[in-house]
């Protein structure tokens, strides 16, 4: 589904986010991205979501290859995708139905199926009732929440989620991470950049952790205790 | 789904302040272009009325037969620059020196014998109230056996080649700089616009939005803001002649408004610039982001 092949990124600033990273995720897998800030963990998300190219290496994701997409490619790979961030990015202007309505409204979903879609989405993240209020009026879980349904309107089958939970307290946090706990096991693959340890001890999901933009564990090899990444 | 034009629509309403504001800017920017038009044209219309005024005299030799001088007349009519061949008779120029020349009253009144002769007042065409094409009749009137002298104020009809050179040279700088400002001003306020919406821009891309897509609005919002700065432009031009109408006239000129082709020039320029700034400024944002 997604991989990553000696995957090297530097930012025309000449930061080097990512040093020769090789990794492969499997259809309905559930994996952390963990490590400190700066350690590459957004970039290699953003690689994923097309709004970055490798600068040596290969990505591909869903069969598409990331450095050679075009401008015009690359809304047919995001539309394969959903993708969450710690800050939201709501419309602040538009209610939440509207917020939902608005990622199926660009990619030309038919006009009448709309509504039930939405609705249907915003009642799988629990906010039916409050379709009609605006983002502000909301908790940043709940604001959270909208942002989910926004990703998972078009049914995507990799979704990412940068830092989902880091602005949110503990009872939203779990709230979130059960939501996306309920995407992976509808057969989506997720990939969590997470600084919150706790989240990633409690469960026996794959985590990657990253350094200094090198891969330096991936807990799937350290079970198998051999195996190349690419052999994967 | 709404349609690019409701989208477009909605941003209107969502933003009052900064679409208004961004028409004012069309506006304003148009309104200076137009009422620099505005003085153009009159300034032209005052230069057309006295070019009217250039014409060709022809003094008849005395004892000319009248019959001669109709029968060159009509010969004088044909030449390509001749709008008109007026006869004055010698005692049609007393009767009007006596009027216009009222200082001299006294003078005329006791002639016993006319000293004015005869002549042909040649009107030009509208194109040949030039130096040159004066000087062309004028040589071309001399050659008739009749003439006795021709006239066309050389000086004056030369000095207002001068002028008109002058100001269509002066006019098109003028109007090519104040095109430019107001360009770069209506290109900085939709700027803002497409800036004001980054966040929506991107995170319509990151849901899988095409370009084009994410272009439509903003080309038909920029098309609407330009086709109403280009009503308000009119609407200050049509104002501003309305208030020097008066003053204009208490100096016995009358001014003179856009015609249907200049409004229409107007109104497209406005379309034009906001279409294409927004075309520019969208296709840059989604180059750079």
């Amino acid at each position: 589904m997604i991989r990553f092949t000696h995957v090297s990124k530097t930012y025309p600033n000449g930061v080097t986010a990512l040093r020769d990273v090789s990794f492969q995720i499997a259809k309905g897998e559930f994996v952390f991205l963990t490590g400190h800030s700066g350690s590459g963990k957004s970039t290699i998300l953003s690689l994923i979501f097309a709004d970055q190219k490798p600068n040596v290496g290969e990505v591909r994701v869903s069969g598409f290859p990331v450095g050679k997409l075009t401008a015009t490619q690359i809304p047919r790979l995001r539309r394969k995708l959903g993708v969450v961030f710690q800050d939201f990015r709501l419309l602040p202007q538009r209610t939440i139905e509207e917020n939902v309505a608005f990622a199926l409204e660009v990619t030309g979903a038919p006009r009448k199926g709309i509504p039930g879609k939405v609705m249907r989405v915003l009642t799988r993240v629990g906010l039916a009732g409050k379709a009609r209020v605006y983002p502000k009026e909301l908790s940043g879980g709940e604001q959270q929440r909208v942002a989910i349904a926004r990703a998972l309107v078009n049914d995507p089958p990799v979704f990412l989620a940068d830092e989902p939970t880091g602005n949110l307290d503990e009872r939203a946090t779990r709230g979130i991470f059960q939501l996306l706990q309920e995407i992976n096991a509808g057969g989506a693959v997720v990939v969590m950049a997470t600084h919150n340890l706790a989240l990633v001890r409690d469960t026996s999901y794959r985590v990657l952790e990253l350094k200094s933009g090198g891969l330096v564990y991936d807990s799937v090899l350290e079970r198998s205790g051999s195996a190349s990444p690419e052999q994967e | 789904m709404p349609t690019p034009l409701q989208e477009a629509l909605r941003t209107f309403r969502r933003t009052p302040l900064l679409s208004a504001l961004s028409v004012a800017s069309i506006g304003f920017s148009l309104f200076t272009i137009g009422l620099f038009g505005l003085v153009a044209i009159n300034f032209r219309e005052a230069l057309r009325t006295v070019a009217e005024r250039v014409e060709v005299v022809a003094f008849v030799l005395r004892g000319t037969p009248t019959e001669t001088i109709l029968a060159a007349s009509r010969d004088i009519e044909a030449f390509p620059e001749v709008q008109e061949v007026r006869y004055v008779s010698a005692d049609e120029a007393l009767s009007r020196a006596r009027t216009e020349l009222v200082e001299f009253k006294e003078a005329f009144r006791d002639l016993e014998t006319n000293p004015l002769p005869a002549s042909l007042e040649v009107r030009l065409k509208e194109e040949f109230r030039t130096a040159p094409s004066a000087q062309a009749v004028a040589e071309r009137l001399q050659a008739f056996t009749f003439v006795d002298d021709v006239r066309f104020g050389r000086d004056w009809v030369q000095r207002l080649d001068r002028l008109r050179n002058i100001a269509a040279i002066v006019g098109l700088a003028i109007g090519l700089a104040f095109a430019a400002v107001a360009m770069v001003i209506i290109g900085v306020t939709i700027r803002i616009t497409v800036l004001q919406r980054a966040t929506e821009i991107s995170i319509m891309r990151l849901v899988g939005a095409t370009n084009r897509y994410i272009r439509g609005p903003f080309i038909l919002e920029g098309l609407f803001k330009g086709a109403l700065g280009g009503l308000l432009a009119i609407g200050m031009c049509w104002i501003t002649m309305l208030v020097f109408q008066g003053t204009a006239r208490e100096i016995g000129a009358g001014l003179v408004f856009f015609g249907g082709f200049e409004l229409m020039v107007i109104l497209l320029f406005g379309v034009a610039i906001g279409l294409l700034g927004t075309v520019m400024s969208v296709g840059r944002h989604l180059r750079h982001v």
